[in-house]
């Protein structure tokens, strides 16, 4: 059994909360005292039965609203995996919400609301999804009892929909005719509309490929901390602690070590009590090297014959998050993994407008602003394009004055 | 390549590792909160595989109630032995008798929320600028929006509303002078895998998380341990049951549950077909439906 992470956006007449909800409900992920809960708050359907987006709303100022604010993350589980989801707001004052949840997931839920196709907030979505990098998309028609089930108006979502998607390059995108209300195609397969002949969500859920396995020849491991015993018996113990980014590490394999460039050898690999051949992407371990090399937290061990970019002139992405705006006179702490460094924005080429994905150049970055610009660094990062490699293609900015998370970043190229 | 079987458990596993290592790498003076419960005792397990063999980079803190179960205490002690660690102890009792605090009255009186103010200055006294702890987010509504790295400010308080974005990750913890960070590596774990976890790693708990027999008494339809910390009184009537706890916390506020679960096997397989959940056992939670909320905004765990 494995984990699926999967990200939802949508606004409150979508639907979303109610799909959670279901699913939560209809895979018995609701236990009787929180059911209890529901049923003595007082928000019920117009037929009387549960609101079960209650579920899903965590903080009082949100109960109030009525609306989702932040990021909230939910967990279930089947026979099959266990699931995570990141749910967020779907409005554009929630852009950075959606970046948070979405930076996480390997797989995005988008919600149309089949009474009213692909709208702005679908274009929205869908360019958050792309470029976050999410690799599966699922793309929910809801709200089918209210058009009569029909396929009609689902398969002219469907052809909008496939325009747009072919624009974003979003590669795997699947479609499920669905009502989150009435729960049709969400657990079970929907009796109402039998010329759909795919699965419900869940099943979908259940068996899409997650790969976990990074094949990549990009091996990577930021090293997180030295483990120096220091003791008698362990005098010349020097382990370096992190976790595989991505790629593999083999017994023997050559690594270099970044930014410093030294060569060395991976002389053993330990996980807790026990010796390991290798170390996948997603294991954290120590890491022991043949030669006696000084290594210290932010630096990164890598393959030698698949080097990363080394530059301080990066173009990338940026989502602005602060409500205080960019200034490109100041300096910014930017955090790669374990590494810190002092950085500028240097130029801001171009912003999108994210409902219509027409890009603008411009002067200023606010919140919840997208764009691309050209960063320089204090110290040259050792990265990958995001696209190559999401794990070693993103990072924050962190603002000194304040030391808030201000700003993500997706690399998208060296700048020679 | 060699075959690489990595399951859920070992990937939150690995998680929670490199969020240990994180606190390591980013604090001056981070600390390990340990309740004695089964949450804080898998953090401990944890640190272990992120550290050894090198010790751990910060003590272990125990706020004491005095209205613990003695199991957990003397669990607490062997423990700290068998992996030879420090820890500190921030004592509710000297928070009372210094007047600090008073001791609630009543009926459902409980010094669950006279934690607080210890923690508060035990974190003061030590400087600890971040403080792991063991809280998930399936636990509770309020918990299910909370960063792994969330920002307390010199009151201790924990505002929703001004929560840093955490990506990818990348967890930030610059903090100013005064605050700290409320730490929590096993946010993405539920309760199930906690369990599914310490059976596979084969951790002993607290004898009080299997099934024995205890006096208790049936109170706003909980059961409770009989105790001299419960205000009792004639209304009370004290019963013999077999029972477990599923939570370890103070015993005025800690409810069991009736339980014929004396491995580990039937705890998991009682929880799998559970309908009541963890925190349901608890009666601080129950006091109106945003208790936990207003609890970390002043300072909770």
């Amino acid at each position: 059994m494995n984990i699926l992470k999967f990200f939802t956006a949508g606004s409150v007449d979508d639907g979303k909360s109610t799909l959670i909800g279901r699913l939560l409900y209809d895979t018995d992920s609701i236990l009787a005292d929180q059911l209890e809960a529901l049923q003595r708050s007082n928000r019920k359907n117009d037929d009387g039965t549960i609101d079960l987006a209650i579920l899903t709303d965590g903080l009082r100022a949100e109960r109030e609203q009525g609306i989702t604010i932040d990021v909230a993350y939910k967990y279930f589980q089947t026979e099959k995996r266990k699931f995570i989801i990141a749910d967020t707001p779907g409005h554009i004052q929630y852009t950075r919400n959606m970046v948070t949840g979405a930076s996480t997931a390997n797989l995005a839920i988008i919600l149309i609301d089949a009474r009213n196709g692909v709208v702005e907030q679908t274009i929205r979505h869908s360019y958050i999804v792309s470029l976050l990098g999410i690799k599966h998309v699922v793309v929910c028609i809801n709200k089918m009892d209210m058009v009569d089930y029909s396929e009609t108006v689902y398969s002219a979502i469907i052809e909008k929909y496939k325009i747009l998607a072919q624009q974003l390059k979003l590669a795997d995108v699947t479609y499920i005719p669905v009502s989150a209300l009435k729960g049709d195609n969400v657990v079970q397969t929907s009796e109402h509309m039998r010329w759909y002949e795919g699965e419900s969500l869940l099943h979908f859920l259940e068996k899409v490929d997650t790969d976990h396995l990074d094949r990549s020849q990009l091996a990577r491991m930021p090293v997180q901390w030295v483990v120096r015993p220091q003791t008698a018996e362990l005098h010349d113990y020097r382990g370096y602690a992190g976790r595989v980014l991505s790629g593999t590490f083999n017994l023997n394999d050559k690594v270099t070590v970044l930014p410093s460039g030294a060569s060395s050898v991976v002389e053993k690999i330990e996980f807790f009590d026990e010796e390991l051949a290798a170390a996948h992407a997603g294991q954290s371990v120590i890491i022991h090297l043949k030669d006696d090399v000084d290594i210290s937290r932010g630096d990164t061990i890598v393959n030698a014959s698949a080097l990363p970019q080394e530059t301080k002139l990066i173009e990338a992405d940026l989502c602005w998050m602060d409500t205080r705006a960019l200034d490109t006179s100041i300096m910014y702490n930017i955090q790669h993994n374990s590494k810190v460094t002092k950085c500028k924005i240097n130029e801001i080429l171009h912003k999108v407008d994210i409902n219509t994905l027409e890009k603008h150049p411009a002067e200023e970055f606010k919140l919840n602003d997208i764009g691309r610009v050209i960063v320089k660094t204090a110290d040259a990062l050792a990265f990958d394009l995001y696209d190559d490699n999401r794990a070693n293609g993103s990072a924050i900015l962190v603002d000194t004055r304040t030391n808030l998370t201000v700003g993500a970043l997706m690399f998208r190229a060296a700048v020679e | 390549m060699s075959t690489y079987n990595f399951d859920y458990l070992d990937e939150l596993e690995a998680e929670a590792i490199h969020i240990l290592r994180e606190v390591a790498g980013q604090f001056e003076k981070p600390a390990l909160l340990f309740s004695g419960g089964k949450d804080s005792i898998t953090l401990v397990r944890l640190a272990e595989k992120a550290f050894r063999p090198g010790k751990f980079p910060f003590p272990l803190v125990h706020i004491d109630t005095g209205h613990n179960f003695e199991e957990t205490i003397t669990y607490r002690d062997q423990m700290i032995e068998r992996i030879g660690e420090k820890l500190i102890v921030g004592s509710v009792q000297e928070s009372i008798d210094q007047g600090k605090v008073v001791e609630q009255t009543g009926k459902n009186a409980s010094r669950n929320a006279l934690q607080t103010v210890t923690l508060l200055d035990t974190i003061a006294k030590y400087q600890f600028d971040a403080c792991i702890g063991g809280a998930r987010r399936d636990e509770e509504k309020a918990r299910a929006k909370e960063r792994i790295f969330s920002v307390r400010d010199e009151f201790g308080q924990w505002d929703p509303k001004r929560q840093r974005p955490e990506l990818w990750n990348i967890y930030n913890g610059k903090i100013h002078k005064g605050e700290n960070i409320r730490v929590f590596p096993i946010s993405n774990w539920t309760e199930l895998d906690v369990w599914n976890y310490i059976r596979r790693e084969k951790i002993e708990l607290p004898s009080i998380y299997f099934s024995h027999e205890r006096e208790v008494i049936t109170r706003n339809g909980q059961l409770m341990a009989a105790s001299p910390f419960l205000n009792m009184d004639e209304e009370d009537v004290v019963e013999r049951k077999q029972v477990r706890f599923r939570t370890v916390g103070d015993m005025s506020c800690t409810a069991a549950v009736e339980s014929d679960a004396f491995l580990i096997d039937d705890i998991i397989s009682e929880i799998s077909a559970s309908k009541i959940s963890e925190r349901g056992a608890r009666l601080d939670d129950k006091v109106s439906e945003a208790a936990m909320e207003d609890r970390k905004k002043g300072g909770y765990f």
